[in-house]
């Protein structure tokens, strides 16, 4: 077996992944596939220029899933990974993906994931990607993914993008395109804490008629971390777009909150809503007045924040 | 079973200056009975159940729950020592379900249990216990839920805030139904219930009336109405404010 304990506790944090799941599969370890699979209906293999994968979905497959999480245990390691995905029209499946650091050196471990998803005419897909660091202070993990999202005429994508924690520093860029009658979903949650940094920038562009898109962030910023989200929802022809940011601040964090709408015909209506704040203290009264302490109040409300 | 001594409580008012809310309140909740408390609006009746539950602190006397002084107990320590308050106005979660927050209620308590209480209080377990206790909820909906959660705890004191408000008469006369069924003669529980309601207040043990910060009458229903019949101070102050509570006929 070339996955360790360390390893497969990474996999299980990001992936959900106890073992090695039958299906579609590629898990990258330190730069390299060691454990790669195609099922049916979706092939993995490399792409032309060998800079990452290329996962084809097949038409009218239904109900399926690939997991593609990544993990860096090399210390100092610098990744970088370009993978294409693409769903084959009318198809219904769900792309696991992730990245997992342990880092116990005193360098920085890097991964850049640039994903490009086409979502092809009436597929639906289910996206999920979850970031997560560990190992000494000294050493830092660093995650920079990029996501650019295709949805054609009559796709649907949900994309759950969620930062657990022990991430230091995060620039994050999504870029969506949604054609006529597409619907995109991206629910963002980020949790920074001690010095971390964390960027999110998420552009939309409604490009065709009747299309949507819903944009939910949830941020958790404690110590003296830094948080910036910027969203911008680009209506272009009648469509309805929303985004709405809600933070918690905590101790000496800071969070800054840019959301941009640019409506370029009469018809697309465009609204965001944002909110940062710290915890309610009426929240943390009412939990006590169930019995929890304080620090308990504390993490069940902020638990269930992310949730 | 709950006894409050002397109990004192100051605020600062907008101008920093103290404001005694609470002036000396003498009260002995016995186990077994069903309390109502009530008396208009600003009176100091949310203040005393707030000051019960550890959320208010009072600036003189003490409080003792089984002899043992809870004073300077935190809220925390008072709610696992067998005191509960359903709030008046119940918080709102984002994240939280309503799953969860019975399983924070009650901890031991099974999903059945769970299931048991949520159609109780009028409300569809498969329709309500993996929804969120944020913004979607109406008034009503998050009022039985706090309610739930109260009863599903079941601890030693009670105090139910105004569980009238925003409540349908139908879900309130339940509600009602059951306090009484849970704690009327309890031989280890009690209930109080902080209420304007007409068909609630009859139907408890005893009433106090808080008025200004004091208790300004104590007693059975019948006692009471009494009492509030030849308060002409009180009587007027209740219909200048358009809002008759007591039938005092």
């Amino acid at each position: 077996m070339i996955l360790n304990k360390l390893d497969m506790d990474l996999l299980n944090t990001i992936a959900d992944i106890k073992g090695v799941p039958s299906g579609a599969l590629n898990v990258r370890l330190n730069g390299t596939a060691v454990l790669r699979q195609s099922s049916p209906n979706i092939m993995v293999g490399p792409n032309a220029d060998g800079s990452g994968l290329l996962v084809e979905i097949k038409p009218g497959t239904h109900d399926e899933t690939v997991h593609v999480p990544v993990i860096l245990t090399q210390a100092g390691l610098q990744d970088k990974v370009y993978n294409t995905f693409i769903v084959g029209e009318g198809a219904d499946a769900t792309i696991i993906a992730g990245c997992g650091i342990h880092n116990e050196s005193h360098a920085v471990s890097q991964h850049d994931g640039i994903h490009e998803i086409i979502v092809k005419a009436g597929a639906k897909l289910k996206y999920t990607e979850k970031h997560y660091g560990e190992g000494s202070p000294a050493g830092k993990r660093v995650l920079n993914p990029t996501t650019i999202i295709t949805v054609h005429a009559g796709g649907s994508a949900e994309l759950e993008m969620v930062q657990i924690k022990g991430v230091d520093n995060t620039i994050r860029s999504t870029v969506a395109h949604v054609h006529e009658k597409g619907s995109l979903k991206i629910i963002e949650r980020l949790l920074t804490q001690d010095e971390q940094q964390a960027e999110s920038d998420i552009e939309i562009i409604l490009e065709g008629s009747d299309s949507t898109a819903q944009v939910l962030s949830r941020a958790v910023a404690q110590g003296q971390s830094y948080q910036v989200f910027r969203a911008v929802l680009i209506g272009k022809e009648s469509c309805l777009g929303h985004v709405e940011c809600d933070a918690i601040l905590m101790d000496k964090a800071r969070i800054k909150s840019i959301p941009e709408l640019q409506a370029e015909k009469a018809d697309a209506v465009l609204t965001h809503e944002a909110a940062i704040g710290k915890i309610a203290g009426e929240q943390l009264i009412k939990l006590m007045s169930l019995g929890l302490t304080e620090d308990d109040a504390v993490n069940t409300i902020l638990e269930g924040f992310l949730r | 079973m709950l006894k409050m001594e002397n109990i004192h409580m100051q605020v600062n008012n907008d101008s920093g200056e103290d404001i005694e809310i609470l002036k000396g309140i003498n009260i002995e909740f016995a186990k077994g009975k069903v309390y109502a408390i009530t008396g208009p609006n600003g009176g100091g009746k949310s203040s005393i159940a707030k000051v019960i539950m550890g959320i208010y602190r009072h600036s003189k006397g003490r409080i003792l729950l089984n002899g043992e002084d809870i004073s300077e107990l935190s809220l925390t320590e008072r709610a696992m020592k067998g005191i509960g308050y359903a709030f008046q106005q119940p918080t709102r979660f984002k994240g939280l379900t309503i799953g969860s927050i019975l399983k924070i209620a009650s901890p031991e308590a099974d999903p059945m249990h769970i299931r048991k209480y949520l159609r109780d209080v009028g409300l569809c377990p498969e329709d309500y216990l993996d929804r969120d206790l944020g913004a979607g909820l109406s008034g009503g909906e998050i009022k039985r839920i706090e309610m739930a959660q109260l009863l599903l705890r079941s601890p030693l004191i009670s105090i139910f805030d105004e569980p009238e408000a925003g409540v349908d008469l139908w879900t309130i006369q339940k509600l009602l139904g059951l306090i009484l069924s849970r704690y009327k003669n309890n031989t280890t529980k009690t209930a109080v219930i902080i209420t304007h309601n007409e068909k609630i207040i009859p139907m408890c043990d005893e009433i106090l009336v808080v008025d200004g910060g004091v208790i300004t009458a104590q007693g059975t229903p019948k006692e009471i109405w009494h009492l509030i019949k030849d308060d002409i101070e009180c009587k007027v102050r209740y219909q200048c404010q358009g809002d008759v509570i007591y039938d005092i006929k």
